[in-house]
């Protein structure tokens, strides 16, 4: 006679309890996160069932769905107990994790970050590739600012031109600013958002490490998701720069009239705001500000904007993973910036900009193209 | 007319021999006696200073054993009664009585605390129990031996009441109390009495017409020969105290005289459209109206920040043309009322939450969404569509409508935490006033709970079901538009673990109550205290609902918390009740725990002033003689001014100095080094530790309580005088912050006791030695957690750290 656990999954429980996810407890199923979660809008799947399921030590969290959660942060943001999924999700995930259980593509990517320190499995020595023929210094103390580039702009072809459009509005608007070469190692949110918070704080205090050693007190970084861990994680693990994105310096550099930019053509754009600058950080004015700045350029909403906007898909490890193409958050956020009649969708983060890039060239009705912050400043600059 | 209090002569402590002490050792059954040697207290209480006979008993607090006291108290010509049993916060009452009974005054019975505070929390300790009990016994006959007749004063009280607030928890008491024959002023801030309940359309469960019900109280308040209803009039001002306000009363002019018929010609002729604010901004009215068809008193008024006439200038006359009777005066200036009344009623009502605040939900920016305030005034007969549920995109009627709950309601992050009592009921009532005009509607209501709590309520609830509404359990997400002009949710349904994804003529927001906008205003200009939800604080949740911490100030209906219309007139009735037996005699005696200020001794400098709680002290006179007063009415006994004097001059009545350094004294007459002097207030960490001793937690035997009114008493000089006798620690506890049973007196212990941590660091004293904390009366556990981390102090401090201390403070008993 086989003995059946009548909560299989109690240790799960107690772990994501103690391990900073108590706040699972006060969850009253009212189906607000269910209905603001964007996997709902693709697949007939209840973030509020797995809650119910894991309060209940029934499972829930073990599965396939503890790794569909892009760590958007809209079900956070509208919870009435203020149950703090995206902690719920991280804790179950360090446990999965240290089990070894995590998905198979995402093996991959800790093992690329052990081993290389990128999640791409690009070159460590092949970290300037992005900057070949542009005037990039190495940093050196005294200089205004560190450029954090991140691997994601390093090592994709496509993102390159998003460092090199910033490296470009910097050079023109007077900033000194440096890199550190193969000296950055990844930020670590990918590890970070994988479960392994061992190897996040290995890559994070390399990264303290080398700030310290070349005497870097300020810090601009390229994506969100950098910009977010070394702003709210470095700083539990040692004295950190200060940290700004990059649209944040650009809006600075606009109000003091320092970019050079001159008439184009008229274009009509419209801003997805990306969820770690948005819902996680509260930056929703400044990526604005700079938009609206440049001569030509008339900035659209789309029907769901800033804390309401709507994810790409690529955050809390999922650009890793693949999605079928009926599921991709990203083509209906495509659609939505047709809608708008816009013909940029304007974002400024490598992630949103690869996966909204993609659905455009596969899903768009018409021609859209997709571009960062930096790019549509940068073509305009006087040269 | 306010009542002087003479300055008393300073009377120093009784001569020695004129204090003879009993003391009575309760066994408590085996509750004492099972832990504690009770013979051997009494053996040793029989040592003490000025005891003349000391007794143990097995039940003091039954009938025999109060008989044997009066007894004792009558053929011993004791003076001084020392009863040590359970805690004071049951029986000192009890022992205060059968004192009286026996000639005694009552303020001449102490208590030691040997049970919940020692034989139930050492149960397995017994030397060590007892030798507790001891030093328990002998704290209670020092401060016994100091302890004086006191005398309760009284205080005239007025025989008139204000009512803050024309709703019906306002129009309530105003009857109740008229009625039983005071005077009411009653001031309302709008045009018109009525308030929320002349808004709706029906009631539930009874499905009344609202202001068919209303509307006989309003006229009867109106035509009421002692209610004087002062409309376009608030609270400016509150000076006094319990029996003996003065209230400030601005009135705003209404521009028309009393001759006004309300025959509405002027309105008709006004030129000037806005917003009509009782129907929620959904019709227009002109800027000389009347607020409602049913407005008591019923007559018109100009809205000057609409008029066209600014200052003096009176550029319009078409309704002074257009007035018959010629009542239109623009002559009429504001003026400010002084009321002097005994006692006050708060019924200033609730606001409700904007649920612009929730951008999903499109309010504002969608015209089909509206509110369930809203929905009243629309299917109201005398409202903007006369009664007819239509759309204000198209003015189409709705086929199918939702009903959104919980819209700013138990929500921690962007509405208000709790519950808001109404909204569940309001619903169904809604549901069912659509269901009963036009059955075909379909209505969708989209829910976390129904909370169907009261009488007739589960009735109604099944009789929506029974009409066919449906309940769908799943808050939705979003409401976005169609292009048809229809609304679209999205959500889960969560009994059947489904997305939903309905469309929708009309979507209605089930909003919540929350406290007004001027709350904070009304709070200061009355001296309440306002709970965690932002709503006016009753004294106790329990047994004092209507009460407020403030002597003589009452709440009624919304203002105190959401409720349906009958709490609020269940509420109401219940605060003219209580004001009533306030002001019935005539008079109230006042419990003599009271500051008293010694002339000889105050130097004027008003410190005393600043952090009294209630604003019972004033400075009076000029120069060398500037002197505090207190107003012993408007005094609580919290002690904080007396904490604060820095010359001695004022004294905590049956609270002295002395008795505190007594205690202090027979506290750390032996082993100081190994025990903490704890204070703790009589309202909540007493009690805790009361609760620690009910509920049986055990905890290390080191500490020795002073009991004080408020933590606001206790002065840094006491703490110092503790370490001056070689105490290993002090503990200071109170209520938390925000619970202070005197307003917020604790918040000075804070600040006293920061500062002197401050001082111990510059002495180098071991800062653990003094600690601060506060409990509730609930957190029992804690306060034994408390006592436990207490004991490693203890245990760790050093001879060479007490010596230190003893130093650092011998002789300084002025603290200074």
């Amino acid at each position: 006679m086989a003995v059946e656990a009548l909560r299989p999954y109690d240790e799960l429980v107690d772990e994501i309890v103690r391990s900073g996810g108590a706040s699972l407890h006060l969850c009253y199923q009212c189906g607000v996160c269910t209905a603001t979660c964007p996997w709902s809008e693709v697949r007939d799947v209840s973030l509020r069932k797995m809650l119910r399921l894991a309060q209940l030590g029934l499972g829930g969290l073990e599965g396939d769905f503890l790794w569909l959660c892009t760590t958007c942060r809209a079900c956070v943001a509208r919870c009435p107990r203020g149950v703090d999924v995206i902690e719920v999700i991280s804790a179950a995930r360090r446990f999965v994790t240290g089990m070894g259980m995590e998905p198979g593509p995402l093996k991959t990517v800790r093992g690329h970050l052990s081993d290389v320190g990128n999640p791409w499995g690009g070159d460590r020595g092949e970290r300037l590739r992005w900057a070949e023929g542009l005037k990039v210094r190495p940093f050196k103390r005294g200089m205004d600012l560190l450029l954090f580039v991140g691997c994601t702009a390093a090592y994709d072809p496509r993102v390159r031109e998003v460092a090199r459009s910033i490296a470009r509005v910097l050079e023109a608007s007077g900033v000194t600013f440096g890199v550190l070469g193969n000296d950055e190692t990844c930020c670590g949110d990918p590890a970070l958002r994988i479960g392994d918070k061992d190897l996040f704080e290995a890559l994070a205090r390399q990264n303290l490490e080398t700030f310290r050693r070349r005497g870097v007190d300020r810090v601009v970084a390229v994506s969100p998701h950098s910009y977010n861990v070394l702003k709210k994680e470095y700083p539990k693990l040692g004295a950190a720069p200060e940290v700004e994105h990059y649209t944040q310096l650009l809006a600075r550099l606009v109000d003091e009239d320092r970019i050079p930019m001159r008439a184009g053509g008229g274009s009509v754009v419209t801003y997805h705001d990306p969820c770690y600058l948005g819902r996680h950080n509260g930056v929703y004015e400044e990526p604005r500000k700079v938009l609206e700045s440049v001569p030509g350029v008339t900035l659209e909403e789309m029907g769901r904007t800033k804390a309401n906007s709507l994810c790409c898909g690529g955050g809390g490890g999922r650009i890793f993973l693949e999605t079928p193409a009926n599921e991709r958050f990203s083509t209906i956020r495509v659609a939505e910036a047709e809608r708008t009649g816009a013909n940029v969708l304007c974002s400024a983060c490598p992630y949103c900009v690869l996966n909204l890039e993609d659905s455009a060239k596969t899903g768009a009705k018409g021609p859209l193209a997709v571009k960062d912050v930096a790019e549509v400043v940068a073509g305009a600059l006087v040269t | 007319m306010a009542v002087e209090t003479p300055a008393a002569k300073p009377e120093g402590p009784p001569a020695p021999e004129e204090v003879r002490v009993g003391v009575y050792v309760c066994h408590c059954g085996l509750n004492i006696a099972g832990t504690v040697d009770c013979p051997a207290v009494a053996r040793f209480a029989g040592t003490l200073p000025n005891v003349v006979r000391a007794v143990d008993n097995r039940y003091m607090c039954s009938d025999p054993g109060q008989e044997m006291l009066k007894k004792e108290i009558k053929e011993h010509r004791l003076n001084r009664v020392v009863v040590a049993s359970c805690t004071p916060r049951l029986h000192e009452p009890t022992f205060r009585s059968a004192a009286e009974a026996a000639g005694l005054n009552r303020y001449l019975v102490e208590m030691a605390n040997i049970r919940e505070h020692c034989s139930w929390v050492h149960l397995r300790e017994k030397e060590d129990a007892t030798e507790k009990a001891k030093d328990l016994v002998r704290m209670a006959v020092s401060r016994a031996s100091l302890l004086r007749e006191q005398a309760e004063k009284t205080v005239p009280v007025r025989r008139s009441t204000l009512v803050i607030g024309g709703g019906v928890a306002g129009i309530q008491a105003a009857l109740d109390l008229a009625n039983a024959g005071y005077h009411v002023p009653l001031v309302e801030r709008q045009p018109s009495i009525g308030g929320r309940m002349a808004q709706i359309d029906k009631t539930f469960p009874t499905m009344d017409c609202s202001i068919c019900i209303l509307a006989p109280k309003m006229s009867e308040a109106g035509r009421h020969k002692d209610i004087e209803i002062l409309t376009n009039s608030e609270v400016a001002a509150v000076q006094g105290y319990v029996g003996n306000f003065t209230v400030t009363v601005h009135r705003t002019p209404r521009y028309v005289t009393k001759a006004c018929t309300a025959c509405g010609d002027c309105a008709r002729a006004c030129p000037v459209v806005a917003p009509n604010e009782f129907d929620m901004g959904l019709a227009a009215r002109k800027a000389i109206y009347t607020p409602f068809a049913q407005a008591v008193p019923s007559t018109y008024s100009i809205d000057r920040n609409l008029c066209l006439n600014k200052g003096h200038v009176i550029a319009c006359e078409r309704c002074v043309e257009a007035c018959q009777p010629k009542c239109i005066d623009w002559g009429q200036q504001p003026e400010d009322l002084q009321v002097e009344v005994g006692t006050i009623v708060v019924a200033t009502g609730a606001g409700t939450f904007d649920p612009a605040r929730l951008e999903e939900f499109g309010y504002r920016r969608l015209p089909d969404v509206i509110t369930t305030l809203e929905f009243e005034r629309l299917i109201n007969a005398g409202g903007p569509t006369r009664g007819h549920l239509v759309r204000l995109s198209d003015h189409q009627e709705p086929k199918r409508v939702a009903f959104v709950q919980c819209v700013g309601s138990r929500d921690l992050r962007r509405g208000n935490p709790y519950c808001s009592n109404i909204c569940c009921m309001e619903t169904v009532k809604d549901a069912l006033l659509i269901k009963e005009h036009w059955p075909d509607v379909a209505i969708d209501v989209y829910y976390m709970d129904i909370r169907a709590f009261g009488k007739g309520f589960e009735d109604l609830y099944r009789r929506a079901r029974e009409e066919g509404v449906r309940f769908i359990r799943g808050i939705p997400g979003e409401v976005t538009p169609n292009g048809d002009g229809s609304l679209r949710l999205v959500g889960e349904n969560t009994l059947l673990q489904e997305r939903y994804r309905e469309d929708y003529g009309m979507v209605i927001l089930s909003i919540g109550l929350e406290p007004q906008a001027d709350a904070t205003t009304v709070q200061r200009v009355l001296t309440l205290s306002r709970s965690a939800d932002g709503f006016f604080m009753e004294a106790h949740p329990k047994l004092q609902p209507v009460d407020t911490p403030t002597k003589g100030i009452f709440l009624a209906g919304t203002a105190e918390s959401p409720k349906d219309i009958r709490d609020s007139v269940t509420q109401a009735c219940a605060a003219a009740s209580r004001a009533n037996i306030l002001m019935a005699r005539g008079e109230i005696s006042v419990e003599a725990i009271t500051a008293l200020v010694h002339d000889e001794s105050c130097t004027g400098c008003g410190l005393c002033v600043k952090v009294c709680p209630y604003n019972a002290i004033r400075m009076e006179g000029e120069g060398k003689g500037r002197k505090a007063r207190v107003i012993e009415a408007a005094c609580a006994g919290c002690g904080t001014c007396g904490a604060e004097c820095m010359f001695d001059a004022i004294e905590m009545r049956h609270f002295t100095d002395a008795q505190v350094y007594a205690q202090i004294d027979a506290a750390t007459a032996e082993h100081a080094d190994r025990k903490v002097v704890t204070f703790a207030c009589n309202w909540c960490s007493y009690a805790g530790a009361d609760f620690a001793g009910v509920s049986r937690m055990q905890y290390p035997p080191n500490i020795r309580i002073i009991r004080t009114m408020c933590s606001g008493r206790v002065s840094p000089r006491f703490v110092r005088y503790a370490f001056s006798r070689g105490a290993a620690a002090v503990l200071v506890s109170g209520c938390h912050l925000k619970d202070c049973h005197y307003i917020n007196a604790n918040s000075q212990t804070q600040r006293r006791m920061e500062r002197l941590a401050e001082e111990l660091k510059r002495k180098k004293i071991d800062p653990r030695r003094l600690r601060l904390e506060w409990f509730t009366a609930a957190e029992g556990q804690k306060f034994a957690n408390t006592i436990k981390e207490m004991r490693e102090v203890v245990v760790s401090v050093t001879t060479d750290e007490i010596q230190r201390g003893v130093a650092a403070y011998r002789g300084r008993l002025d603290g200074r």
